[in-house]
């Protein structure tokens, strides 16, 4: 009896190809997760379009334009006490300050799968709070450029789609960053109160899955946009 | 593995791939701090941002332990992107050689330098 049982549970659940036909093919719920996972997984595919479209269309007008394209590594340049110029330093720090985070986000799952409340509450805590950091370094740097006469329809080094792409993507980031920080900061709430004692954890997961894409994001962006 | 009860891994696998990602991003500023060009900096670049853009996708999202059919919903249509990068690439390129072949824009003009 054991036997069979095990037998047939290995068989309505095979891994890989056959699990996928299978999963498609049967009559019953394809995808094994909680449905607020699977919705935040259809959110983010949607959003993966969303901002596709805004790096895509950034290709085109930097192929496109005939105009010189300013040099990301001297516009993003920040001097400290009189030093020259570091190249890119403020972007490198961001882009650590947001890997730091998505590991303090990746601690806190863990954490609340194993019902440690206090622990999970500070790593997302902590998760907001560098979130929050980066955003406002991103302000600095907005301010910094408004400063150097950088606008959506030119600035005074090359190509004007430089600052419309500039604005438009790095702002929708951190739209996306402000929303998160506000998320982290009212989940951790309610896992502090203890609201899902009963119902389990996966709203830690399924948070941290939206800040994971942010930070994954941001590894495109960091990549296009101020690398190449 | 991935079931109604959660994903739940050992600590040691997210520190270890936290302090990779550290590396990656190092390496990619290095790329730029030491001004490499041309070739090089896009075949590193590129291979430095698909290594930590899998590694946060496979691990930190959970894709590498979910089930196929999720996985595949993640990321089979994103798939199609490829295309569009593809055309439009080819689009920019025929748009750029119009203006400097119509317009006398210069294609080989340097952009100017920023001063702090």
């Amino acid at each position: 009896m054991s036997q069979t049982s095990t037998i047939d549970t290995q068989d309505s659940n095979p891994e890989g190809l056959t699990g996928f036909v299978k999963d498609w093919s049967a009559d019953k719920q394809t995808y094994n997760v909680p449905w607020g996972k699977a919705m935040m997984w259809i959110f983010l595919v949607s959003d993966t379009f969303i901002f596709s479209c805004f790096l895509v269309g950034y290709m085109t007008v930097r192929i496109s334009t005939a105009e010189p394209w300013p040099l990301a590594t001297e516009v993003f340049a920040l001097s400290f006490f009189g030093s020259e110029p570091i190249p890119l330093i403020l972007i490198a720090i961001m882009t650590f300050v947001l890997i730091t985070s998505s590991g303090t986000m990746a601690l806190a799952v863990n954490y609340g799968y194993r019902r440690d409340r206090q622990k999970t509450v500070w790593l997302m805590v902590a998760t907001a709070a560098l979130g929050a950091t980066f955003v406002g370094m991103q302000v600095f740097e907005w301010s910094k450029l408004i400063g150097y006469g950088v606008r959506p329809w030119g600035n005074p080094w090359g190509a004007p789609q430089f600052g419309s792409v500039f604005y438009m993507v790095t702002g929708f980031h951190g739209l996306h960053v402000s929303a998160g920080v506000i998320y982290l900061l009212v989940v951790a709430r309610k896992v502090w109160r203890g609201d899902y004692e009963k119902k389990g954890y996966e709203i830690v997961e399924i948070t941290g899955l939206y800040w994971h894409f942010v930070d994954l994001v941001w590894v495109f962006i960091f990549a296009f946009f101020y690398l190449l | 593995m991935a079931s109604a009860s959660g994903q739940q891994h050992p600590l040691g696998i997210y520190l270890k791939i936290w302090i990779l990602l550290f590396v990656l991003s190092i390496f990619s500023y290095m790329v730029d701090y030491f001004d490499v060009q041309g070739p090089m900096r896009w075949t590193l670049v590129l291979v430095f941002m698909t290594l930590k853009a899998g590694f946060i996708l496979a691990i930190f999202m959970h894709v590498m332990w979910e089930r196929m059919a999720l996985a595949m919903t993640i990321l089979g249509p994103p798939s199609i992107l490829l295309l569009l990068i593809f055309f439009m690439a080819i689009e920019g390129n025929y748009t750029e050689s119009a203006r400097v072949q119509y317009f006398g824009q210069d294609a080989n003009a340097t952009p100017l330098h920023v001063s702090h």
